[in-house]
Formats: C-alpha cells, sequence, structure tokens
C-alpha cells in the first residue's frame, strides 16, 4: 500500500488540472508568512489551487518559538505548524526543498533549482529573512553560529556540549540575542552577551526599563557587557573559534559565538526579478508589490518604509493578501502595532508601541518597572511592563484600540489590579489555545457552567501550561455573581463527584465502568473521566472489577508511554535501582536491534528506552525479560535508593535491601496519581527520600517515614508521619499509607496536594492507629494479590485483538509461554 | 486515470473491540476505525494539531479524545469539540461476512486501485 503521500493538485504548468478552477497561486518560502497565506486564501477560497514552495526541507514550522528548542531540549518537529495530512486534506500542493532560482511576473512563471517551470496567476513572496550577520572579521570560522533555524540551534547545543566549549559569547542584545543567550546558560554553558548599545533591547525599552532588564538577565547567570564593539572574532591554532577581541583592546575567550544582531529582509529574487526593492519588498496597503501578479506577505516585505520582524504583522498582513488575491473583500494592511514579550523563565517583560513619548506615566520599584506612554490627544500608544506584567492583555488592547486615556496613571494602577471582569471581550486569556474572554464567557452560559475545571474542559482554556486558569476561575467567579463553587468533579459532565459515583459502585455492587456508564451516564459523553472510574472500580472492587481496556488511556492499553510522534517509551523494572551485568546486556542488545534512538537513564535510577515502535513492543518485552516498570500508568513507579549500609561508610540502614522489599511490596498497584518512593541509608538523603511521595531515612537506632514530598512541578518536603525502630515497622506504615492514599484521594491528586489539603493530623490518626492500620494493610494484601504484577506478559496473550497492531499488519507472533499463573 | 470513490475493504470487524480504535493505511491516507454502540465511524487517523493518533485515543458515545494533547473530536461530524479544528470522516460498514469496507473518496483513491473490490458506486462523494 501507498506510504503517506502529499497530493499534488492537478499537473503544474500545463492544462491538465483536475479541478475546474484554473487559477493557481505561487507561495514562494515555507515560514509562518506562507503558512499563514496559504491558510487564509484557503479559508475565502477552497477550489483556487495552491502550490507551497519551501525552501527547508521542512514543512512550515513556529521559527518565533526557537529558544524552546535550545532551552527546553524540544525536538524540531514539535514546532511544525501543520502535520503533513492538513497539507493534503486542503488539496495544497506542498514543496519541500525547492527554491526558485527565477522568477517572471509578466509572463507568470518561476523557475525553480531543479529547471522545473511553474506557471502562475499570482505569486506571494514569503521569502522572509536572513540572520543579519555584520561585516566584521573572522565570521566565517567553524564555532560561529547564528539563531535562525532549528539546525542552528542543534549546531548551538553541540558546540555547548563539547567538551572544550568554555564560555559562550552572544553578539546581540536585542530580543533574539537575550532567548539565544538564556537557551545557552539553560544547557549549563557560561554566557557572554556582548551588546553595542549602552541598554538592551533598545528598540523596546527605555533606559530606566533597560537598567532593570540586565540584573534580571545575570540573575540566570548571562553576563552582560554594553556598549562593546566587536573588532574581529579570532580563531585558534586549530581554525576553531577561540575568542573576540573589543573596541578597547580587551579581548574574551570563547568556544562558541552567536551572532544575533537582527535580520535582513530577503530580497534577493525580488531584486532579479525587477520588483521595487529598498531595505525590502515594497509592498502598497493591499500587499501588493510593484508588479500586480505579485504580493509579498511577513519579514521580507517593506510597508510604508517598515519591516516587521515580529509575528503579529505576519498575520495581518496574510488576511489582507489573502483578500486581495481571492477578491472576498476589499481590505488594507495600514500598518502594526509592535509588540514583543520576552520568552525567557522568570523575566516578565511586554511591550508594545512606543517606550516613549508625549507623556509618560511609570511606577518603578525593586525590580518592577511599568509605565504607559500617552500621545497629545491622550491616546495609549505604548506600554512597559517589566518584573510585574499583571494586567498586561489590558493594557495591550489598550494600545491596539489607541484607548483614549486622559489619566493615565489611574489607567495603569488599575491594570495591576485590574480583574478578569475589566478585560475586553476580546483579550485572550489562554495563550496556549488561543481562547479569548469572549468564548469563554459565552461557554459559562451557554453551558450554565459551575466549576473551573468544566470550563477547561468545554473551552480548553487552561487546558495547555495551565498559567491562566486563575484567570479562568475569577471569570467565572465573575460571571456567575459569587465565589466559584469548586466540587471537584469526576465526570464533569454529568456533575458527579467521585463520591457520588463510588456510592453507585458499592450500591450496586458495580464491577466495570460500562456498569457506571449505564447506572448513571457517567464516562458517555466526551470519555475523559473513564480512567479515573476505571481506577475507582478497580480499587473498590480490590482489583476483582472487570477490566475494559476502552476505560484506559492508551498507555495503560499498550503498557508504554506514548511520546510526541506516536512512538513509545520502555521502561523495565529495575528495583531500588540495582540492576546486573545481564540486564544490561539485554537491554543494549535491544536497543541495537530494534534501532531504538534514545537510551536515557531516568530520574528514578532505571533506563528508558525512547521510539519504540508500537507494533515492537511485544517483542522488545520478550528480548528485555524483564517485567513492567509501570512508568507510563497512574501507579507506583520506583522505589529509589542510595547505596546504604552495603558500602557506604556513613550508612545507618540497608537502604538497597529496604528499597528492593518496598518496591517489590508496592510493585503493580494502581494508584490516583503516579507514586515514587526513596529509601535512603542516612539522613544525608543521597536518594531524595524526603521529596517523595513515600520516601523511608534510616536514622540512628531507626527509621523515618516521610509522605506527600514532590521534586517536580511542585517542590515540597515531605511531612514526618512516624519514626518507628526498624525497618519491617517501616515499610508496615508507608505500604498502610500507600493503601490509604489509594482509598481517599482524588483521581489525579497526588500526595503533596493530598497532604496540604487534609493535614498530617488526619492521616497520621489513621494509617498510625494500631487496628486501623491492620485493616488498611489487609486491604493492601487483597488488592496486591489481585493485581497484576507485570502487564508486558500480555506480549503472549494479548488482551484485545490487534492490542499493538494496526487493522492492515498482521500482529507480531511469539511463542507462547507458560500459562498465566504458571509461576506463582 | 481519473479516480473514483470506491468501497475497499480495510480490514475485520472483530479486530475492533468495541469503545476503540484501530488504524489502516488507505492510499495516501491513514484512517483511524472506530466500534461504537451505535455502530462504526472512521477519520483520519492524524489528530491537525501536532499529528497525534487519534486511533489510539479514549472513545466515549460519539467522540474521541488525541492521546497527546487531550484535542476532542466529534466521530459523527469530525469537528473539534470546543475548537474550530476538524477531520475528515468517512462513510464505513460491515459487510455480512464481518468485512469492513471504507468508501473512498476520488482524492484518495490514489495507489488504491489494488484495493477496490468493487466497482465504482456513483460519481463522487
Amino acid at each position: 500500500m501507498a506510504a503517506l503521500r502529499i497530493i499534488t493538485d492537478g499537473g503544474t504548468g500545463s492544462s491538465g488540472g483536475s479541478g475546474p478552477d484554473p487559477r493557481r497561486i505561487l507561495v514562494i518560502g515555507g515560514g509562518i508568512a506562507g503558512q499563514a497565506v496559504v491558510e487564509r486564501v484557503r479559508e475565502r477560497d477552497t477550489h483556487v489551487a495552491i502550490t507551497l514552495l519551501c525552501g527547508e526541507d521542512r514543512l512550515p514550522y513556529d521559527r518565533v518559538s526557537l529558544s524552546r528548542i535550545l532551552a527546553e531540549g524540544e525536538d524540531a518537529s514539535v514546532l511544525q505548524l501543520r502535520p503533513e495530512a492538513w497539507y493534503a486534506d486542503r488539496g495544497v500542493d506542498v514543496r519541500l526543498g525547492s527554491r526558485v532560482t527565477a522568477l517572471d511576473a509578466d509572463a507568470g512563471t518561476a523557475t525553480l533549482a531543479t529547471g522545473e517551470v511553474l506557471t502562475f496567476d499570482r505569486a506571494v513572496l514569503c521569502t522572509g529573512s536572513d540572520a543579519f550577520v555584520p561585516p566584521i572579521p573572522g565570521t566565517d570560522a567553524p564555532g560561529v553560529e547564528v539563531f535562525r533555524g532549528p539546525e542552528d540551534c542543534e549546531a548551538i547545543a553541540a558546540a555547548v556540549t563539547a567538551a572544550d566549549a568554555g564560555r559562550a559569547v552572544v553578539i546581540g542584545g536585542g530580543l533574539l540575542g537575550l532567548e539565544a543567550a538564556y537557551g545557552i546558560a539553560t544547557l549549563g554553558c557560561p554566557v557572554t552577551v556582548v551588546h553595542l548599545m549602552d541598554r538592551l533591547m533598545e528598540r523596546q525599552l527605555d533606559a530606566g526599563a533597560a537598567a532593570l532588564l540586565a540584573p534580571a538577565i545575570e540573575g540566570l547567570g548571562v553576563d552582560v557587557l554594553l556598549e562593546t564593539s566587536t573588532t574581529s572574532i579570532d580563531a585558534g591554532p586549530d581554525g576553531r573559534v577561540a575568542g573576540l577581541t573589543f573596541a578597547d583592546g580587551t579581548a574574551l575567550r570563547a568556544g562558541l559565538v552567536v551572532v544575533a544582531v537582527g535580520i535582513k529582509p530577503q530580497a534577493e529574487l525580488a531584486r532579479a526579478s525587477g520588483l521595487a526593492v529598498e531595505r525590502g519588498i515594497v509592498v502598497d496597503d493591499r500587499m501588493v508589490t510593484s508588479h500586480p501578479k505579485v504580493l509579498s506577505v511577513g519579514e521580507c516585505a517593506q510597508h510604508r518604509g517598515v519591516c516587521h520582524g515580529i509575528v503579529a504583522p505576519i498575520h495581518e498582513q496574510a488576511a489582507v493578501a489573502a483578500d486581495t488575491l481571492t477578491g472576498a473583500a476589499d481590505s488594507a494592511y495600514l500598518g502594526s502595532i509592535p509588540s514583543a514579550k520576552l520568552k525567557v523563565m522568570g523575566v516578565g517583560l511586554v511591550t508594545a508601541g512606543e517606550a516613549s513619548g508625549e507623556r509618560e506615566v511609570l511606577v518603578a520599584d525593586a525590580g518592577v518597572y511599568r509605565k504607559l506612554v500617552v500621545d497629545a490627544e491622550d491616546r495609549v500608544v505604548g506600554t512597559v511592563l517589566l518584573g510585574d506584567t499583571r494586567g498586561a492583555e489590558l493594557l495591550l488592547e489598550a494600545v491596539r484600540s489607541g484607548l483614549e486615556a486622559p489619566d493615565p496613571l489611574a489607567l495603569l494602577a488599575a491594570a495591576s489590579a485590574a480583574t478578569a471582569a475589566e478585560l475586553p471581550d476580546a483579550a485572550q486569556i489562554c495563550n496556549c489555545n488561543g481562547v479569548c474572554k469572549g468564548d469563554i464567557l459565552k461557554a459559562i452560559t451557554d453551558g450554565d457552567l459551575g466549576s473551573t475545571q468544566e470550563v477547561v474542559s468545554v473551552t480548553r482554556a487552561g487546558a495547555g501550561c495551565g498559567s491562566c486558569k486563575p484567570l479562568v476561575t475569577e471569570l467565572l467567579a465573575h460571571a456567575r455573581g459569587g465565589a466559584v463553587e469548586e466540587a471537584t468533579y469526576l465526570c464533569p459532565c454529568k456533575k458527579l463527584t467521585r463520591a457520588d459515583i463510588a456510592g453507585h459502585v458499592r450500591d450496586g455492587g458495580l464491577q466495570s465502568v460500562s456498569e457506571i456508564a449505564t447506572a448513571c451516564g457517567a464516562g458517555r459523553d466526551c470519555g475523559a473521566c473513564k480512567p479515573g472510574m476505571a481506577y475507582l472500580v478497580s480499587e473498590i472492587n480490590g482489583n476483582q472489577h472487570r477490566e475494559e481496556r476502552h476505560a484506559r488511556f492508551i498507555n495503560d492499553r499498550v503498557h508504554a508511554n506514548i511520546q510526541n510522534d506516536g512512538t513509545f517509551s520502555v521502561v523495565p523494572r529495575m528495583r531500588g535501582g540495582v540492576t546486573t551485568p545481564a540486564e544490561l546486556r539485554r537491554i543494549a542488545d535491544v536497543a541495537d536491534k530494534y534501532d531504538i534512538p534514545t537510551v536515557k537513564v531516568t530520574g528514578g535510577q532505571r533506563i528508558d528506552l525512547l521510539g519504540v515502535r508500537k507494533e515492537d513492543l511485544p517483542a522488545v518485552w520478550e528480548e528485555l525479560d524483564m517485567p513492567s516498570g509501570h512508568a507510563y500508568a497512574k501507579s507506583v513507579r520506583t522505589v529509589k535508593t542510595c547505596v546504604g549500609t552495603t558500602h557506604c561508610r556513613f550508612g545507618l540502614g540497608d537502604a538497597m535491601g529496604v528499597g528492593i522489599e518496598l518496591e517489590t511490596a508496592m510493585e503493580g498497584l494502581y494508584t490516583p496519581a503516579k507514586v515514587k518512593a526513596a529509601v535512603t541509608g542516612c539522613p544525608r538523603n543521597c536518594a531524595e527520600a524526603y521529596v517523595k511521595d513515600i520516601g523511608l531515612v534510616a536514622v540512628e537506632g531507626g527509621w523515618e517515614i516521610y509522605v506527600g514530598g514532590a521534586a517536580g512541578a511542585s517542590v515540597r518536603k515531605g511531612d514526618l508521619l512516624a519514626t518507628v525502630d526498624t525497618a519491617d515497622e517501616a515499610q508496615r506504615v508507608a505500604l498502610a499509607f500507600l493503601q490509604y492514599y489509594r482509598e481517599h484521594a482524588d483521581y489525579l491528586e497526588r500526595t503533596y496536594t493530598y497532604m496540604e489539603r487534609v493535614g498530617p493530623e488526619a492521616v497520621q490518626a489513621e494509617v498510625l492507629d494500631p487496628e486501623k492500620q491492620e485493616e488498611y494493610l489487609e486491604r493492601y494484601r487483597i488488592a496486591k494479590a489481585a493485581c497484576d504484577p507485570d502487564p508486558w506478559k500480555e506480549r503472549h496473550a494479548p488482551a484485545t485483538p490487534k492490542q499493538f497492531a494496526s487493522l492492515d499488519t498482521a500482529p507480531a507472533l511469539l511463542p507462547v509461554g507458560p500459562p498465566a499463573g504458571a509461576e506463582a | 486515470m481519473a479516480f473514483r470513490s470506491a468501497w475497499v475493504p480495510v480490514g475485520r470487524a472483530e479486530d475492533v473491540p468495541l469503545l476503540e480504535g484501530r488504524s489502516v493505511t488507505v492510499g495516501p491516507q491513514r484512517i483511524a476505525v472506530f466500534r461504537l454502540p451505535s455502530g462504526w465511524a472512521a477519520i483520519d487517523h492524524a489528530c491537525p494539531h501536532r499529528g497525534g493518533p487519534l486511533a489510539d485515543g479514549i472513545v466515549a458515545d460519539r467522540c474521541v479524545t488525541c492521546p497527546l494533547h487531550n484535542r476532542r473530536y466529534d466521530l459523527r461530524t469530525g469537528m473539534q469539540v470546543g475548537g474550530d479544528d476538524r477531520v475528515a470522516t468517512y462513510e464505513i460498514r460491515e459487510a455480512a461476512d464481518g468485512t469492513l469496507e471504507l468508501l473512498v473518496p476520488a482524492a484518495l483513491m490514489v495507489g488504491t486501485e489494488d484495493l477496490a473490490q468493487s466497482a465504482p458506486l456513483g460519481s463522487g462523494v
């Protein structure tokens, strides 16, 4: 069968087109601008033939977020704007690695580097820009990079991780340079920003804000050198960059130099084609160049003397260009108000419009700088918010709309106290999913929503990074005219809490998620609560429920963790983080044989094989011959250990031995949310037991049990639940707590949230009371006896047809193992 | 040659458990097939957001949730729930012998000539 391929809509350059519509639009350049033009045209006209030529060998991606590749180690594919199928579905003929060498606007032809000639009725030049490299001697030496594309990020990351990188230097203290420097600092490399001007980001900031930004940037481990002009980049004996020399005669050693001083509109093709080009390709208000058949959009275009280098204008220009191309409307582009947001962790900076002007009001405090600029007619024309960006949505909207503010100080003060209620309906609340205030209010009214969780579920505001959730709650409270009833629903569609559904399960003796759905309707509308109900029904029935795979997340259907490209990660159980040479050999052999792209040591002291195809899972498990580590599930994960008394001269307890015992006792049990544990042999705490859901610490003469610790998104030292005499007692307390947590916490509620909610005394009263402790331990033993310690055995006996395969591939055949339970 | 839409066999009904999905390649496209309490549904396999595998999603009575970032699509209309994206939907039926047959639109018939068992129906989708 044919592999996925992109459909070309009819012939090119001939009259053999398949559709009745002979018009053809050629979009030259596959950046954000080219993609935006294609999208806006398709929204207006579903028939016209569109060809998108991408100079790079990749589909359009979000260049604005480039620093994420560097700072967060994201894969370049995460930034791709649309999946391959999107183009096929919309009949867009997209061609990768296609560079145009000549454009004849009169004839309507474009010649590709391959010699192929394409015809067009209208062409749109979206050639973008190149990194501007100033004429400094030495910029061509190996080790000098620009910061423009994913390849540059890879080169920078590679140079930084090279053993002898030493210091990195970023030339340029603008938005791009600071983001590059932050990314490099995140990789653990000392970095210096060298800037020609007397202040950072001089295009967006006034002197006051810039003076506060520099120490904030330095606080991230980035050195800043202002008013420093680089006269040469110097190579070492091996020809690679070794340092820089400055105009004042001083020098700085550096193993990596990143040039990020700005961009240069890419207008060569336009110039060679005889179009009017100044700094960029000159366009009118309809985005048409000096030739009526050719338009231009994005960083390469020069409109009313301005070339924009930020993303917002691109979208505004693309909409006008699409109107011009399709005749859908008679619209005009009148320019954009520049705005910028520094994407650097811990430094809040938002600017829009002018940084100084006729009248300025300013509130400045330690590390905080908030400024509003108003013109002679009292209209808001600019804002700078540093260190405290409260009210940014309100002020950006004020700049955009040119709001009249006779008392700007009052507006600035109001903004810092601005409640969600005062935001305009058009203000964007959730930047991840692009949800405006108006969308949220409408959803609340239309759906009679009563909790934040419901609003998130319906509108998807807050479903991305989650940082806007407090704002969503505020909007909800305002819309409902008071405080929000924050019941945590397990099934928001039917407004049923965990307690409601548990009542149905107990009263009706329900055994499965389907029976719950029949009883009260939960799980039938959106299905989001099905994994939570699957856990609840298994917990109440002591794991003797009827398992239904449709109620489980894909991870629990195939017992592996789904990754961003649809492949899976495999983590075999390695109790206490203790392994053997034989296991390591098998892991190495499997990684070789199945071309596993990444083998990573996890934070939980085991080994993760990433990038495994679903259909390879059974064979990978068979050859690993190790049990599942449950790294994909809401379940007990690992027990991290130090070497304890076995080897350590400070050891007070047998951390490895106790850890392996505890992991064996807990493994295979599902929990409301993941449970990480550790056993450490002395209070030096090498196994980090203080910040685990369950942590055992050997002390002189006994053991301490900590619960509710965390060192992930939240950092919290666990609560000391008890101090006991022996390791056995410590394990009993730990297991009783585990069972208590399994029975009481809301689904997805981690122990640290639970402990904050109920407090340690309530937990101690249950878990440490001898009688109750024994009851918890008894229910733990029942659940443990009925749980499946190694779901990877399903490689021999799949739970569902084609569990690991597609409809059109045969399941891998594996030798049938011993009958289930034979070894128990 | 000009392609016309046609019913094409894509797999066996018993290979798709109730309220689960399985994927299949048809011509240039991967398609997700779901068994619902009310019958069968078929949509594009790739989520328009980041290409997540929709056949691996959690299925409720009439919608599926992408396993990568929880985007939700109505299986009858292909519309994103709470958003503007959409996925293509396809007609699918179970033949008397348990074969699943998908009505493949003309645009996807590239490379499926060898699959089309029955004569093309009608003149288009």
